[in-house]
């Protein structure tokens, strides 16, 4: 597909039409009527918006799997609901001495930014991970992960980021990071 | 309303409720600010979440259901964004309690020299 064709160009700013497309979705939503007037308005609304404040350029090679973006979203909806027992059975108590916590770094094989994004995102969800900070050069998350006391757990808490990841990149990701996730698996 | 959609609203609305209140006491209780950041986002997004989902049983049409969905997509996308902020500019400014940690490999990075480039 041309996707030179699916942008407004005004002066030298582009617009996207299928993030004006989103946003006018967003807009018809919010004033809970489905009519031509709200969609036609926020159609406008989100040219104006892209056109004002530019959108930076999202990797080309993204493309969506519904398989793949069903079965994160199931799995995303189960690690959101798991992540609420442990946490409360925390805050209820439980700070035991010795128990420590740790801040890792994961390096992601993906080189693709949506994906890089979508796996922090989605960290949030994953129990005892939170974000502290990503570098792009090189790919790395570096989180707060509860209860990593010793190498093992750390070990294991990495292969958790990883295995999202993949589940993303199955999701979305681009053909060059298929192939980084099965040339790993079958070297 | 069926009894069904009754207890699965009355289920959902306890759930949410008490995942508030755990994020609630996390907020409290947890030693420092890092492990409290988990309690202020993750059983506070379940919470939402599952308080929204019972609206979404007791007023099940289209305008409604699609606020909701609204709500709980903005909600899932923005905390984390929220909370990577929170625990990036706490981690910066030294608020971080690094006798709780057992390794800090953020630490050993930022020791090494961070690119110019991710520390706008």
């Amino acid at each position: 597909m041309d996707r030179s064709r699916l942008t407004v160009r005004v002066g030298g700013r582009v617009a996207r039409l299928p993030i004006v497309a989103w946003l006018a979705l967003v807009w018809v939503l919010v004033w809970d009527r489905i009519t031509l007037a709200n969609a036609i308005y926020g159609f406008v609304l989100g040219l104006a918006l892209l056109l004002a404040f530019p959108f930076p350029a999202v990797d080309p090679g993204v493309r969506l799997r519904p398989a793949g973006l069903v079965r994160f979203g199931a799995r995303f909806a189960l690690d959101l609901a798991r992540s609420v027992l442990p946490l409360a059975w925390q805050a209820v108590g439980s700070n035991r001495p010795g128990r420590a916590n740790s801040v890792i770094a994961v390096t992601l094989r993906t080189r693709s930014d949506a994906v890089f994004v979508l796996t922090a995102v989605a960290l949030s969800a994953v129990p005892g991970t939170l974000v502290l900070d990503l570098r792009r050069a090189t790919g790395t998350l570096f989180l707060h992960a509860l209860g990593v006391s010793d190498d093992a757990t750390a070990d294991l808490a990495r292969r958790q980021v990883l295995d999202l990841e993949a589940r993303v990149v199955r999701a979305i990701g681009t053909r060059a990071d298929l192939r980084a996730l099965t040339g790993e698996e079958n070297p | 309303m069926s009894a069904v959609a009754d207890v699965a609203l009355a289920g959902c609305l306890l759930v949410g409720a008490f995942a508030a209140l755990s994020a609630g006491l996390g907020l409290l209780t947890l030693p420092d600010l890092l492990t409290r950041m988990h309690a202020a986002t993750k059983p506070q997004a379940v919470g939402v979440v599952l308080i929204l989902i019972a609206v979404g049983i007791r007023h099940p049409t289209v305008d409604v259901i699609t606020t909701l969905v609204l709500i709980a997509l903005l909600q899932l996308t923005t905390v984390p964004v929220a909370a990577h902020l929170v625990g990036r500019s706490a981690y910066r400014t030294g608020q971080v309690r690094s006798d709780l940690l057992y390794t800090d490999e953020l630490r050993d990075a930022l020791d090494r020299g961070a690119p110019p480039e991710d520390l706008d």
